[in-house]
């Protein structure tokens, strides 16, 4: 089994965790409320996806 | 031969699976509309729509095929009885998914899979007219097309007018300019 044959310096293990990058959700519009949505998902707002509308959707927790 | 399911099964191994699937059609059936995940939605998909076929042709070596997946047989009178005619004219895409986002307990991606039990929509039934109409105007030259004629138009003699009115006026000033490109 291979294994490491040295510590990784904290400085290395800090250098390679500073490319661990979150990116921004591409978020469009809901066309009934104009509240911020994920494509493709009905509207956790209003519950909105085209013309139906889902309850279950709907979170109060944002 | 069918396409294997890609990636894991659900559950702990093929009786599971199928368990899971069991039990998720028979609450669509007698919910009309449940909430799972994304995973378990598109596999049940394929499962519902085969049962909403068999229960559409009604008869009993239909019914019994449809046992073999489902065991209860309430749920299984009220396919066969109220859902197959709601389904009668649609052809296939009894079941629509529509993701409504993450749960909060795990994270897991959700999704509402409804039976479409609405009948079917003007503008789809239009699209079947024009279908329908241009098979009939391929098949006019043939006298026997005449007798199959009759038949598709009591849908709705008064869609059919205003559909082949605007064919026509698409299709003249697309003419009209042909013919301007061609004169410049
Ligand atoms: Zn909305």
């Amino acid at each position: 089994m291979a294994v490491p044959k040295r510590k990784m310096s904290r400085s290395n293990t800090r250098a390679r965790r500073s490319q661990w990058k979150a990116t921004p959700a591409t978020l469009s519009t809901c066309s009934k409320c104009k509240a911020p949505r994920l494509s493709h998902q009905a509207c956790p707002s209003c519950g909105a996806y085209g013309e139906r509308t889902y309850a279950e959707a709907i979170r109060s927790d944002a | 031969m069918p396409t294997p399911t890609k990636g894991p099964r659900l559950g702990g191994g093929p009786a599971h699976e199928r368990l899971i699937l069991a039990n998720l059609a028979t609450a669509l059936f007698e919910h009309r509309r449940i909430t799972t995940t994304e995973a378990k939605a598109k596999r049940l998909r394929p499962l519902a729509e085969r049962m909403v076929t068999f229960a559409k042709r009604g008869d009993l070596a239909a019914r019994r095929r449809v046992m073999t997946v489902l065991k209860d047989k309430g749920v299984i009178h009220v396919l066969f009885t109220e859902i197959a005619p709601l389904v009668a004219d649609r052809q296939g895409g009894y079941t629509r998914i529509t993701k409504i986002g993450p749960r909060k307990g795990d994270n897991a991606p959700m999704a509402v899979i409804e039976l479409v039990l609405e009948p079917l929509s003007p503008k789809q039934s239009t699209v079947a007219e024009a279908t329908a109409a241009t098979k009939r105007a391929s098949k006019a030259d043939k006298p026997a097309a005449a007798p199959v004629e009759d038949a598709p138009v009591e849908e709705a003699p008064v869609e059919e007018a205003p559909a082949s009115a605007t064919d026509e006026a698409t299709t003249e000033p697309a003419e009209e300019k042909a013919v301007e490109a061609d004169s410049k």
